[in-house]
């Protein structure tokens, strides 16, 4: 058996999808099964009845989770620091400035993108991207399909802070000299990041194409 | 390396080529669902997704037998730096050790148990799972040996685990706190850190030897 290379490129080759050809395929593996479908994808063992409708709703319902828990985590300290018995709490946005103040500029902008940057973009995308599988886009399927993989790929980032936080609690425990405390934003803003990348999981990238081809003939 | 470009099924045609074609042979993008026949792909080549560019296959020269001794090391690695200190901290005259494990267990006590749950999880336990399921996996694969039991829901579970997996983040995690103490006390890095950048390093490339198409049908293969 050979490989068919693709002489002709350029002009793109019409492409058919699974389902189009009436073949349920796994999205784990790729292994392509004859309807009625088994349950379970005969080579991974992944059950394989999730339809694009449910899929949706689990993605809105982690979202939403992730929003709600991301607000305390704005609100309330990240971090308190004792040091020589006076006490200071500092929430994301505080410790942000804190870094500047110390002229840390560099840490302050990774901080400062991992923290707020990144989260409110995963809300914004992820929810363009759940909203665009049911009206127009405005932007094509490939661009919605890089912004998935972006997602997808920087939403685990977000925990930078989470880890700075149990780092220092951990490490400054010097008595009186100095000692640090995670705050109740530290929970809340683990689980925001948690939530929101549950979110893009649940999202079907499947459905970012799926009106592409019920266009194609 | 060479991509290739996996031969779709047009869909002028598809009824013909569907039939023709044995459903072994094809593959369907995970992603995106475009559907091609991809029978053998030669070890060294890629063969991407036409129309959003997934890494549909890419098998690599004893591939398996590498994951294995990879994952293995890192196992190593990791064990190494939960245990050994990690970060050093003086400040008026006080000088603190701490190890990952003490990142954990500062946490135990208290509302902050779940934190260290999350903590504990996401740095240690499941880049663990990850490398042991790997082994138990890819091991008997390497030998050309039948599938271990269970060894296509534990790759599945592997799989899973991946995202969740946050050594690396961890790492710039270090880097950040490291600035934000230097002005309060002074600070040096233990032999864990290093043995955790290594290990961050070393899952990389493995990770960059990984060919789940591969994986997935030499386990089906092999099931039999």
């Amino acid at each position: 058996m050979q490989i068919d290379d693709m002489e002709n490129a350029g002009t793109p080759q019409p492409l058919i999808t699974a389902r189009a050809a009436g073949l349920i395929a796994c999205p784990n593996c790729g292994r392509v099964h004859r309807a009625p479908a088994p349950d379970i994808c005969a080579r991974c063992g992944l059950a394989l009845d999730t339809g694009p409708d449910k899929s949706l709703q689990h993605v809105w319902a982690w979202l939403i989770a992730g929003l709600v828990v991301y607000i305390p985590a704005n609100i309330y300290p990240m971090l308190i620091t004792n040091t020589f018995g006076r006490s200071s709490e500092s929430t994301i946005i505080e410790g942000v400035v804190e870094l500047l103040q110390h002229g840390s500029y560099g840490v302050a902008l990774i901080v400062f993108v991992a923290s707020i940057v990144i989260p409110v973009v995963k809300f914004i995308a992820i929810a363009y991207l759940a909203l665009s599988v049911r009206r127009r886009a405005m932007l094509t399927a490939p661009a919605r399909h890089r912004l998935y993989e972006v997602v997808e790929f920087i939403g685990r980032w977000s925990m930078i802070d989470v880890f700075v936080v149990a780092i220092l609690a951990a490490l400054v425990q010097l008595d009186f000299a100095a000692t640090v405390n995670p705050g109740i934003a530290a929970i809340s803003f683990a689980l925001s990041v948690a939530f929101t990348m549950l979110s893009a999981q649940s999202f079907d990238p499947k459905a970012i194409w799926a009106d592409r081809d019920a266009a194609a003939p | 390396m060479t991509d290739i470009s996996p031969a779709s099924l047009h869909a002028d045609a598809s009824d013909r080529n569907t039939a023709d074609v044995a459903l072994q042979d094809m593959v369907a993008c995970p992603t995106c669902d475009a559907l091609y026949r991809l029978p053998q792909v030669p070890t060294g080549s890629r063969a991407l997704c036409q129309r959003c560019h997934t890494v549909l296959t890419a098998p690599r020269e004893g591939a398996m037998t590498r994951i294995v001794m990879l994952a293995g090391t890192s196992a190593i690695l990791m064990i190494a730096a939960v245990f050994f200190p990690f970060l050093e901290i003086t400040a008026a005259g006080m000088t603190q050790r701490s190890s990952v494990l003490d990142v954990i267990l500062v946490f135990a006590n208290g509302p902050f148990v779940g934190l260290a749950i999350a903590v504990a999880a996401l740095i240690v336990v499941l880049p663990l799972i990850r490398f042991l399921s790997l082994i138990y996996v890819l091991a008997p694969m390497g030998f050309g040996w039948r599938p271990a039991p269970h060894a296509i829901a534990v790759f599945r579970l592997a799989e899973r685990i991946r995202p969740w997996s946050m050594a690396e983040i961890f790492i710039v995690g270090v880097a950040v706190a490291l600035i934000k103490v230097a002005g309060l006390a002074s600070l040096s890095l233990g032999p864990a850190f290093w043995a955790f950048v290594a290990l961050v390093l070393i899952t990389a490339v493995k990770d960059n030897f990984m060919c789940r198409l591969t994986i997935w049908k030499t386990l089906e293969h092999r099931s039999r």
